[in-house]
C-alpha cells in the first residue's frame, strides 16, 4: 500500500527534513520524492510505502496536517488508489 | 508512477473545486421487520437499522481520512413505509418517529423512505402513510418522504395528485416557524427508481436486496474549472468531450469510495449515480457550468439546450467509470441549493416554467422551489401533474420538491442554511386548475408503454 504526500507552501528551511522526519517516526518509507520552488512557492510530492506504518494512515494524515498548520503549509496524506483511478483506465 | 501534473490536478478538483462524494447511502430492507402489531413492528424496524448501519458513519470517516476524499453525507434508504403500515395498521408517525431514533442512534443525517408508491392506486397503508407526512415531518428532524404518483406504465394517479397538493401545503404550515422547512422534506415523483442515493427521494425499492450500498458523487465545480481553462473558441463537441472526461475522474473517485465502503461494511455495493449534485458553496454550481458554456444568465434562451448537452455528456463519461450506474445519474437543478440559480432566480432571469422545460433534458425535477405562501393546493397539485406529465411522456424521472412560504409572497425570501441554502419566492401563474385537479381519476398510461 502506497499513499502520495502533498506539501505546498511558502518556502522555508526544513520543509523536507520535518515531513520526512514525521514519515520516519511512523516508519512511512519514502519512495520517491520531486519537489520544485517557483519563486518562493514550495511544492513537494512524496510517495511512501504505508504497509508497515506503525499507526493507522488517516493518523499519518492528521499528525502531518497538523504539521502544516504549524509551518503554514497546506499538507495532504491521499491513498495512491484514488490517483490510479482517476487518472488509468 | 502517476505524474506530478495529475496528482496537482487531484488535489486542486477537491482543495479549489468543491470535488467530493456527496452521500453513501445504506439501502435496507425492511420487509422482514413487518409485523401485524406496530409496536412490534417498529422495535424491529429500529433494531434491524441499528444492526445494519452501525459502522457506516465510521467507516465512511475513515475512508474520507485515510484516501483524502471529503465523504459529505452518509445516509440511509429503507423500504418504503407504506408497505409496513398496509401489514400493521395503526399511526404511521410511530414508523416516523422510529426512523428518526435510528438515524439518531447511527448518527446519520436523514433516513429516506417515509413513502408510498401509488402511481396505479392506493393499496393498504398508503393512504394512511400520505395524510400523516405533514406530523411526520414535523415531529422528526431527519425523516424524508416521498411519493411516487406516476410512471411511464402506469400513467399519473390524479387522485394521489390532488391529495399531494394539499400535502404540500400542510407541510409547509406545520413547520412555518422553521422556514416551512417540512415541504423540503417531501418530493413527489413520476417514475421512481428504487437505487437513488439523494435525499430527499430515496427510499429502498422492493426488488432491491436486503442492504446495499449506493453511492453519489457530485462535483460542479470540478466540470466549470475544467470548461473555463478550454480555450475561448473551442465548439460543443469539444466541450462535450471535456465534460465526459471530466464526469470519468469524478465518477472513477466515486466507485472506487464506493467499492471499498462496501467491502469494509461487508455490505454489497449497489450502484454509482452520476449527478452533478450543486451546493450554495461558490464555484459548486451548476447554473454557472451553462454560464461558462455561454450563457449570459442561467435561464437565457438556450438553457435548455445547453443543459442537454450537460447531462448527456455526464452520463457517457460517467457510464465507463463505474462497474453499475443507477440512481438518477444527471445534473441536478436545485434552485436554493446553488448559487447560480439564486441569483438567477433573485435578478428574473429564470422562472418557473423555464425550469419545468429545462426538467425534460435532466434529471430529476422541480426542485427546492419557493413559492408564494397562498398558493393554492390546486395549483401545485396542478404544477405536480404537469411535472409528472413530462416524466411519463419522456421515459424519465420527474420530481417536485416545492417550499410554500406561508406568510410570505414573490420577491422575498427562505433561509434553510447549509446544504440547502436559501431561495427567493418565484411567481407562480395563479390561473385556476380546479376543475381539471378535482376530477381526479388517472390519465391513462401513454403509448410508450406499450414496448412488448
Amino acid at each position: 500500500m502506497r499513499a502520495v504526500i502533498t506539501v505546498v507552501g511558502k518556502d522555508a528551511v526544513g520543509i523536507l527534513a520535518k515531513v520526512s522526519g514525521k514519515c520516519a517516526a511512523y516508519n512511512a518509507n519514502v519512495i520517491e520524492v520531486s519537489q520544485s520552488v517557483l519563486q518562493d512557492l514550495f511544492a513537494m510530492i512524496m510517495l511512501v510505502e504505508t504497509s508497515n506504518l506503525s499507526c493507522a494512515l488517516s493518523e499519518l494524515g492528521s499528525q502531518l496536517a497538523r504539521l502544516g498548520e504549524e509551518n503554514g503549509l497546506a499538507i495532504h496524506v491521499m491513498h495512491e488508489d484514488i490517483f490510479n483511478s482517476m487518472h488509468r483506465i | 508512477m502517476i505524474n506530478n501534473q495529475e496528482i496537482l490536478e487531484t488535489i486542486r478538483m477537491i482543495q479549489d473545486q468543491h470535488l467530493d462524494v456527496r452521500t453513501i447511502t445504506m439501502g435496507i430492507s425492511l420487509l422482514d421487520c413487518a409485523d401485524s402489531d406496530i409496536e412490534r413492528s417498529c422495535q424491529r424496524v429500529y433494531d434491524k437499522i441499528c444492526r445494519r448501519a452501525q459502522n457506516l458513519v465510521r467507516v465512511g470517516e475513515d475512508i474520507e481520512k485515510e484516501y483524502g476524499i471529503p465523504i459529505i453525507n452518509k445516509r440511509l434508504s429503507v423500504t418504503p413505509i407504506a408497505m409496513l403500515c398496509g401489514i400493521s395498521g395503526g399511526n404511521p408517525v410511530l414508523y416516523a418517529q422510529t426512523l428518526d431514533r435510528a438515524a439518531k442512534t447511527v448518527g446519520v443525517n436523514f433516513a429516506g423512505g417515509y413513502s408510498a408508491l401509488v402511481q396505479k392506486g392506493f393499496a393498504a397503508g398508503d393512504r394512511a402513510l400520505i395524510e400523516s407526512i405533514p406530523e411526520a415531518l414535523a415531529v422528526t428532524e431527519r425523516v424524508c418522504s416521498s411519493v411516487n404518483v406516476g410512471s411511464t406504465r402506469a400513467g399519473i394517479n390524479m387522485d394521489a395528485v390532488a391529495l399531494m397538493g394539499r400535502v404540500v401545503r400542510a407541510c409547509a404550515e406545520r413547520t412555518a416557524d422553521d422556514n416551512c422547512f417540512g415541504a423540503a422534506k417531501l418530493v413527489i415523483f413520476c417514475n421512481a427508481v428504487d437505487d437513488n442515493p439523494f435525499m430527499a427521494g430515496a427510499f429502498h425499492g422492493v426488488g432491491e436486496g436486503d442492504c446495499k450500498l449506493n453511492v453519489g458523487v457530485s462535483g460542479p465545480g470540478v466540470v466549470r474549472a475544467a470548461l473555463a481553462g478550454a480555450p475561448e473558441d473551442c465548439d460543443l463537441t469539444a466541450v462535450a468531450e471535456i465534460i465526459k472526461k471530466t464526469a470519468f475522474k469524478i465518477t472513477r473517485m466515486g466507485q472506487l469510495v464506493g467499492a471499498e465502503a462496501s467491502r469494509r461494511l461487508d455490505v454489497p455495493f449497489g450502484i454509482v449515480d452520476l449527478s452533478l449534485a450543486p451546493t450554495p458553496a461558490v464555484g459548486d454550481s451548476v447554473a454557472h457550468i451553462l454560464e461558462e458554456i455561454g450563457l449570459e444568465t442561467c435561464g437565457a434562451c438556450g438553457t435548455t439546450a445547453a443543459l442537454a448537452l450537460l447531462n448527456d455528456a455526464v452520463k457517457k463519461g460517467g457510464v465507463m467509470a463505474s462497474s453499475s450506474v443507477g440512481g438518477l445519474s444527471g445534473a441536478f437543478i436545485p434552485v436554493s441549493e446553488d448559487a447560480g440559480m439564486i441569483a438567477a432566480a433573485r435578478s428574473g432571469a429564470l422562472k418557473v416554467e423555464k425550469l419545468e422545460a429545462m426538467t425534460a433534458v435532466c434529471s430529476v425535477g422541480l426542485d427546492m422551489i419557493v413559492i408564494p405562501g397562498d398558493t393554492q393546493a390546486e395549483v401545485i397539485s396542478a404544477l405536480i401533474a404537469d411535472e409528472a406529465a413530462i416524466g411519463m411522456v419522456n421515459s424519465k424521472t420527474t420530481a417536485v420538491r416545492v417550499i410554500p412560504a406561508v406568510g410570505r409572497k414573490a420577491g422575498e425570501e427562505l433561509e434553510f442554511g447549509g446544504l440547502f441554502g436559501s431561495g427567493p419566492v418565484m411567481d407562480l401563474n395563479r390561473l385556476s386548475p380546479q376543475k381539471f385537479i378535482r376530477r381526479g381519476g388517472q390519465i391513462p398510461a401513454p403509448l410508450q408503454s406499450l414496448k412488448n
